[in-house]
C-alpha cells in the first residue's frame, strides 16, 4: 500500500508574527519556518503504517516556493520514502492545492492520503475535505487514531464532546489531529540518508488546472486591544450598564 | 512581501541563513531534543545534583556524540554541526553539553585519532550509541594549566604498564566505564592509555559540595599499580600534543555552547523586564535596562558569527589552535558577563532556580575556568603575537 502524504511549509509555531505595516499580509522575512505541526503528526502516522508492514511506500509532496525542499527534506529524514515537490511562487488557496493534490494522486494511486487537518499559518481547514470531494473519496477528518484492516480505514475522529469512529473504504483521505501521535525526532544519520533520497520537482504547468486565487485578502491587522473592565458598586449599576451602555439587555 | 529589510532581534545578522540545509537540520534536531527532553529535567536534575546516564544514551541515539567523526557508527557531519548541538544543548544547561563535550571529543576522539583499529572496532560503536560513557584524565591535584609537569607515572612491566597517580576535576569519572588516562612513561614522555571501570587498582570518586555544573557528575580517578595492557596504549598521540589536540576540539564546542547558554539567559532577561512592571512601567522602559540588553544581543552575534567561522575554518582544515584560544576565551567570558547582567535584571527572582539564569551564572564559572582559564588563553594569545611565552618566569 503506497501513502501519499501532502506537508506545508509555515511559519514556525515558535515565532511570533506581526502584520505587515502596509496590512497586506503577515511579516515572515528571515522568519523562522517548519513544517505544519499538523502535517509532521501525518508524516509521523504514515511511518509507523510502514514500520507495522501495512504500507510499502510513504511518498510526500509539498507544493510552494523552492524551499519547500527543505521541509521535504526533514520529512525524509523522519522515514518517508521519496518527495514531490511542485515549485511555485504563486499563492495557493485550499482549492488550488485540494485541486494539485488530486492530479498528483491521479499520477501517484496512493491508497491512502494522510494530511495535517489545518496549517498553522492560515487555519483554513479545507484541504483535506476538498481533495476527498474532488476524488470522489470517503474521508476522516480530524483522526486521533487510525487503523488499517480488510481494506478499510478504521478513523476515530475528534468531535466536539467526544470522538466517532468511522470505517472509510479505500483508497480514502485522512487529516490528523493533534493527538494522533507524537512525531519522532529527526536523527543525525538520518538527515545523511535523506539527502539520497529523491525529491522530483514539478511545476504546477505541468498540470491542466487553473490554481489563480480566488479570494482576496483586504487587509491583515492586529486584533483591537482589550479595553480594561471596571468594577461595578452594586447589582444595579451592573443592570444599567448592561441595559444602557451594552444594550445586551 | 515587505520591501523595506526587517530587522531580526534575535538574529541581527541572520546567522541561519549561512548555514546550509543539512546544518539547519542538524540545529533543529538538536533544539527539539534539547526542549523537550533536557529542559523539562534541568532544574530537578540541578537541585538534587542529579546525573542522568540515560542521556547519554538519548542523545547517542539521536547521533549526537562524535558527529566529527566517520565510521564506528559516528555520523561524521562536520565541526558546524558539532558546534550548532553544542549551542542547543547548552541553552539548556553547560553540565549536558559537559556531558557530550567530553564523550565526543575527550573520549572519542583520541581514540579516533590516536587508538590502533582493534581499540576503535572495541570502543568507538558503544561510545557513539551512549552504552559506554567515557572520561578523560588530565588534570591532577596539583598540575592543572601546567599539565607537562603531571605527576603520573606509567612504568613499563613486561608487555604491561603499571600506572600510579590521581588526577582531578574529571567530568563523568564516577559513572565513567572508559578512561582516556594520560600519564608518563619511563622516559618522561606522556602516553595516553585506555582504562576500563574494573581494573584492579583504579577508582573514581565523587567530588562533592560543587556548586556549578550540578547535573553532571565530577569526579577523581585514582590509580594504584593499574597494571594496563600495551594493547590499551594509544599509539598514536604522545607528548602534550596528544591531550591538546582533543582539548582543541573540546574547546570549540565550549566557544559554541556558551553563546547558547548566554542566548538563554539575554532573552530570559529581555522577557522579563518587559513583563514586570515597576513605578507603573515595565524594567523594559529604562534605558540603563536597554543599555544591557543592546550589550548582549551585540556580544552574542559577534561570538556566534565568529564561531561559525571558525567552524568553517576547522571543517576546511585551516584552523589554527590559537584561533580556537582567542574564541574560546571571548565567549565563555561575555556568556559570564551576560548570566551575571541577566541575574541582576531579574532582580530577586533572579536567584530562584525557577527563572533558570543563576544555574547558568554557576555553570559558566566553570565553563570560564575549565579547558584552559580566561587568562591562560590570555597567554597563549600573547605568545603568538609577541613570540615571548609568559607562562614561566
Amino acid at each position: 500500500m503506497k501513502i501519499l502524504v501532502a506537508v506545508k511549509r509555515v511559519v514556525d509555531y515558535n515565532v511570533r508574527v506581526r502584520p505587515m505595516a502596509d496590512e497586506t499580509g503577515v511579516e515572515i522575512s528571515n522568519a523562522k519556518m517548519s513544517m505544519n505541526p499538523f502535517d509532521e503528526i501525518a508524516v509521523e502516522e504514515a511511518i509507523r503504517l510502514k514500520e507495522a508492514g501495512i504500507a510499502d511506500e510513504v511518498v510526500l509532496v509539498s507544493l510552494g516556493v523552492s524551499q519547500c525542499q527543505e521541509t521535504l527534506r526533514t520529512g525524509l529524514a523522519m522515514g518517508a520514502d521519496r518527495a514531490l515537490h511542485v515549485e511555485t511562487d504563486v499563492e495557493l488557496q485550499p482549492l488550488a492545492v485540494a485541486g494539485l493534490l488530486k492530479a498528483i494522486v491521479d499520477r501517484e494511486n496512493p491508497a491512502l492520503v494522510v494530511l495535517g487537518k489545518q496549517a498553522i499559518d492560515d487555519d483554513a481547514n479545507q484541504t483535506g475535505q476538498m481533495l476527498a470531494a474532488l476524488l470522489g473519496w470517503g474521508q476522516g477528518t480530524f483522526a486521533c487514531a487510525v487503523k488499517i484492516e480488510s481494506g478499510a480505514a478504521v478513523v476515530t475522529r475528534e468531535i466536539d464532546g467526544g470522538t466517532r469512529t468511522v470505517s472509510l473504504k479505500l483508497p480514502a483521505v485522512i487529516t490528523t489531529d493533534l493527538r494522533l501521535n507524537e512525531p519522532r525526532y529527526v536523527k543525525l544519520p538520518d538527515i545523511m540518508k535523506a539527502k539520497k533520497k529523491s525529491i522530483e520537482k514539478l511545476a504546477p504547468e505541468d498540470f491542466d488546472l487553473d490554481i489563480t486565487p480566488r479570494l482576496q485578502t483586504l487587509k491583515v491587522s492586529e486584533p483591537p486591544k482589550r479595553k480594561a473592565g471596571i468594577i461595578v458598586d452594586d447589582v444595579n449599576e451592573l443592570l444599567d450598564k448592561l441595559r444602557n451602555e451594552a444594550k445586551v439587555i | 512581501m515587505s520591501k523595506k529589510p526587517v530587522f531580526d532581534w534575535q538574529d541581527p545578522l541572520l546567522f541561519r541563513e549561512e548555514l546550509s540545509e543539512d546544518e539547519r537540520m542538524v540545529q533543529e534536531a538538536a533544539y527539539q531534543y534539547a526542549t523537550e527532553k533536557l529542559m523539562p529535567r534541568v532544574t530537578e536534575a540541578f537541585r538534587n545534583e542529579h546525573t542522568d546516564p540515560a542521556i547519554f544514551r538519548e542523545m547517542g541515539e539521536l547521533g549526537l556524540l562524535g558527529v566529527t567523526m566517520d565510521g564506528y557508527g559516528c555520523t561524521n557531519m562536520g565541526y558546524v554541526c558539532y558546534g550548532l548541538i553544542a549551542r542547543e544543548i547548552e541553552r539548556v544547561d553547560s553540565g549536558y553539553r559537559s556531558m557530550m563535550s567530553v564523550q565526543s571529543s575527550l573520549v572519542m576522539y583520541p581514540i579516533h585519532a590516536y587508538g590502533t583499529d582493534e581499540q576503535k572496532e572495541k570502543y568507538l560503536p558503544g561510545l557513539a550509541s551512549g552504552e559506554l560513557i567515557g572520561c578523560f584524565g588530565l588534570t591532577e591535584p596539583n598540575h592543572g594549566s601546567d599539565p607537562g609537569s603531571m605527576a603520573c607515572r606509567a612504568k613499563r612491566s613486561g608487555s604491561d604498564y603499571i600506572l600510579n597517580g590521581s588526577k582531578t576535576w574529571i567530568t563523568n569519572s564516577p559513572i565513567a566505564d572508559v578512561f582516556i588516562v594520560w600519564a608518563k612513561d619511563d622516559e618522561g614522555i606522556i602516553r595516553g592509555f585506555i582504562l576500563e571501570k574494573d581494573m584492579p587498582g583504579l577508582s573514581a570518586p565523587k567530588i562533592e559540595g560543587k556548586f556549578s555544573l550540578r547535573t553532571s557528575v565530577t569526579g577523581e580517578i585514582v590509580m594504584q599499580d593499574v597494571k594496563v595492557p600495551q594493547a590499551n596504549l594509544l599509539p598514536g598521540g604522545s607528548g602534550l600534543g596528544g591531550p591538546f589536540g582533543c582539548l582543541n576540539r573540546a574547546r570549540f564546542g565550549i566557544a559554541w555552547g556558551t553563546m547558547g547558554a548566554a542566548e538563554f539567559c539575554w532573552q530570559a532577561a529581555r522577557q522579563y523586564v518587559l513583563d514586570r512592571k515597576q513605578f507603573d512601567r515595565p524594567l523594559a522602559a529604562n534605558q540603563l535596562i536597554q543599555k544591557k540588553l543592546a550589550d548582549m544581543q551585540t556580544e552574542i552575534t559577534l561570538g556566534l558569527h565568529s564561531c561559525l567561522r571558525l567552524g568553517r575554518l576547522f571543517d576546511a582544515g585551516k584552523l589554527a589552535p590559537e584561533a580556537i584560544s582567542l574564541m574560546k576565551r571571548n565567549n565563555c567570558g561575555k556568556a559570564l558577563d551576560i548570566a551575571r547582567q541577566a541575574r541582576d535584571m531579574h532582580g530577586g527572582n533572579g536567584i530562584t532556580d525557577e527563572y533558570h539564569v543563576i544555574r547558568h551564572v554557576l555553570n559558566l564559572e566553570s565553563v570560564n575556568t575549565y579547558e584552559g582559564t580566561h587568562d591562560i588563553h590570555a597567554l597563549i594569545l600573547g605568545r603568538a603575537q609577541t613570540g615571548i611565552q609568559a607562562f614561566t618566569a
